[in-house]
């Protein structure tokens, strides 16, 4: 298992105080801290080989290409893609949804087409296919959710027909932490003749994302989220399918030749990465990766499971707290909750008086909350660097703001 | 503005809670709904869930006569509404459509942090376009 105490080493940010009490972070699936490791590298970057890339023809501009390409490779192997080709390198998920509802979506929808999402996609996830679909007079249809936070799969089976182009879904929600079978929905997918797009935002972080096992078309992840820096992510295609789809951004660095007729486009990835790249993120991002690996993505995922079983506990223990979505066997690092009526604002403020970081609002995900009928949550999201004992201090906070509420 | 006597802790989260704005909170001043209003408006910021709708009846010389508040969100945005329905109370209405965020931190008495500045000036917001809407229905080619 994990020792976050070791962990903890590494993260110089963690030795910060906050109003004279310890940090305690528990907002990473807004954001992650970063190790050492990633801030060494990208200071590396900058201070021996910064200099653009695929242009420069002296040193400076090979080591900053090599780089460019190695960090492609290392994101390659991390989710286990068949090489550089499959992985596109973007600004974050956001992006990687944007590029292929556009350049994916606009060529290859029309009206009759369906487009199959989940009722508790994140906002990036779904506004993108909502405009894409208006623009193309393709149908957007949700699947909803059982009960219990998780997928309603017969609900989810009975919207799969021929018509369907695309199925688009998170591999694991960023409120609920609701784990989504995405094997199984690749399957069935495919079976109807429908790609499979993974927001991989909040997925990929937390767990083994193997997309030759998983069978998806497509995955996106950010790697600000997965303690790499932000402005960097990654967007996982087939390759066959990227070759065929028209690029999203057109200028430098994606193009082969121009002339002033016409203009023949780069080869994967580059073709989909226009203009010059955020190159210290992506080094920052493989140094962040290497540091995930190391730890092991199972024993990462193991070890989640773990703490935020804790906190389940400790939290239920709370006559007031409700707490949304499955037990933490089928959940990732994320425990959405409401405590009586405090607002969850007003949580988050009293809890930052005690050094305690979390979230609190509609989370980007507006269609869940209203299925959930609640205006907000609050949210403590946990990472491999947190402990129980913070944990503790979680609920000692709570209880604080219970009294606070009650005078 | 006045506020209390400086708060032992004041300044921080804790001190402003239990004190000034859980008190406006739990007991909102002009709390309801005014019937045959001249003003009547509702907002909602949709991030957060705060929703506060204001009506306002006016005196022949253009003063806030009677106004209420109705509305559910966090302490910050139900205590402001409270305390900006107190203060509207009696003025003439050129006089509320000039004041601004910075009157209505300082009615709460508390640093407001960027973020929950916009549960802060949710009431202000529906107060003032409130008025300019009912201004425009005067007065249409204005």
């Amino acid at each position: 298992m994990i020792d976050p105490q070791v962990v903890r080493r590494d993260f110089p940010i963690l030795q910060r105080q906050v109003r004279g009490k310890p940090l305690v972070y528990l907002d990473n699936a807004a954001t992650t801290q970063k190790p050492r490791q990633v801030i060494d590298a990208m200071n590396h970057y900058y201070e021996h080989y910064n200099a653009n890339v695929h242009r420069s023809i002296h040193e400076l501009g090979e080591e900053a290409t090599h780089a460019w390409e190695q960090a492609h490779e290392r994101a390659a192997r991390f989710i286990n893609a068949r090489g550089i080709e499959e992985v596109v390198f973007t600004k974050g998920t956001t992006e990687g949804v944007n590029l292929v509802a556009y350049a994916w979506g606009l060529t290859n929808l029309q009206a009759g087409d369906e487009v199959v999402t989940t009722i508790m996609e994140h906002h990036s996830n779904f506004v993108p296919w909502q405009n894409v679909c208006r623009r193309t007079g393709a149908t957007l249809r949700v699947a909803p959710l059982t009960a219990q936070g998780e997928l309603d799969m017969e609900a989810f089976r009975s919207l799969l027909t021929p018509r369907t182009k695309m199925v688009t879904l998170t591999g694991m929600s960023n409120v609920l932490g609701t784990i989504t079978p995405v094997r199984e929905i690749t399957k069935l997918a495919h079976a109807v003749g429908a790609l499979v797009f993974v927001d991989g935002a909040q997925f990929v972080p937390h767990t083994y994302a193997d997309v030759r096992d998983l069978g998806v078309d497509f995955m996106a992840f950010s790697g600000h989220k997965m303690l790499g820096p932000t402005g960097v992510g990654v967007l996982y295609g087939k390759r066959e399918i990227l070759e065929n789809m028209d690029p999203f951004l057109y200028g430098g660095e994606m193009i082969r030749r121009v002339t002033v007729e016409e203009t023949t486009y780069n080869d994967l990835p580059w073709k989909f990465e226009a203009g010059t790249p955020n190159i210290a993120e992506g080094v920052g991002l493989a140094a962040a990766m290497d540091y995930l690996d190391k730890l092991g993505m199972d024993n990462v995922r193991e070890y989640e499971k773990h703490i935020t079983g804790y906190a389940m506990k400790r939290l239920a223990e709370l006559p007031e707290v409700t707490i949304y979505g499955p037990p933490a066997e089928r959940r990732g690092g994320v425990v959405s909750f409401t405590y009586g009526d405090i607002h969850p604002h007003d949580l988050a403020s009293l809890l930052n008086e005690r050094g305690v970081a979390i979230r609190a609002g509609n989370h980007c995900a507006q269609p869940l909350m209203q299925q959930l009928n609640v205006a907000s949550t609050a949210r403590a999201s946990f990472y491999v660097y947190n402990t129980k004992e913070e944990v503790d201090v979680l609920v000692e906070a709570l209880q604080h703001a219970r009294k606070v509420f009650a005078q | 503005m006045t506020t209390d006597e400086p708060q032992p802790n004041a300044g921080s989260a804790e001190a402003m809670y239990r004190d000034h704005i859980l008190e406006h909170y739990r007991k909102p001043r002009n709390f309801g709904v005014l019937k045959d209003a001249h003003i009547d408006h509702r907002e909602d910021n949709p991030l957060c869930g705060d929703d506060i709708r204001i009506t306002m009846k006016l005196a022949p010389d253009n003063t806030v006569s009677e106004v209420k508040f109705q509305g559910r969100g966090c302490a910050i945005s139900q205590a402001s509404a409270s305390l900006l329905t107190t203060k509207v109370k009696g003025m003439p209405i050129d006089q509320v459509k000039q004041l601004t965020r910075d009157d209505v931190v300082a009615m709460l008495g508390i640093p407001v942090s960027p973020v929950r500045l916009k549960c802060a000036i949710l009431s202000l917001a529906v107060t003032r376009n409130g008025i300019d809407l009912y201004e425009k229905k005067l007065n249409p080619s204005s």
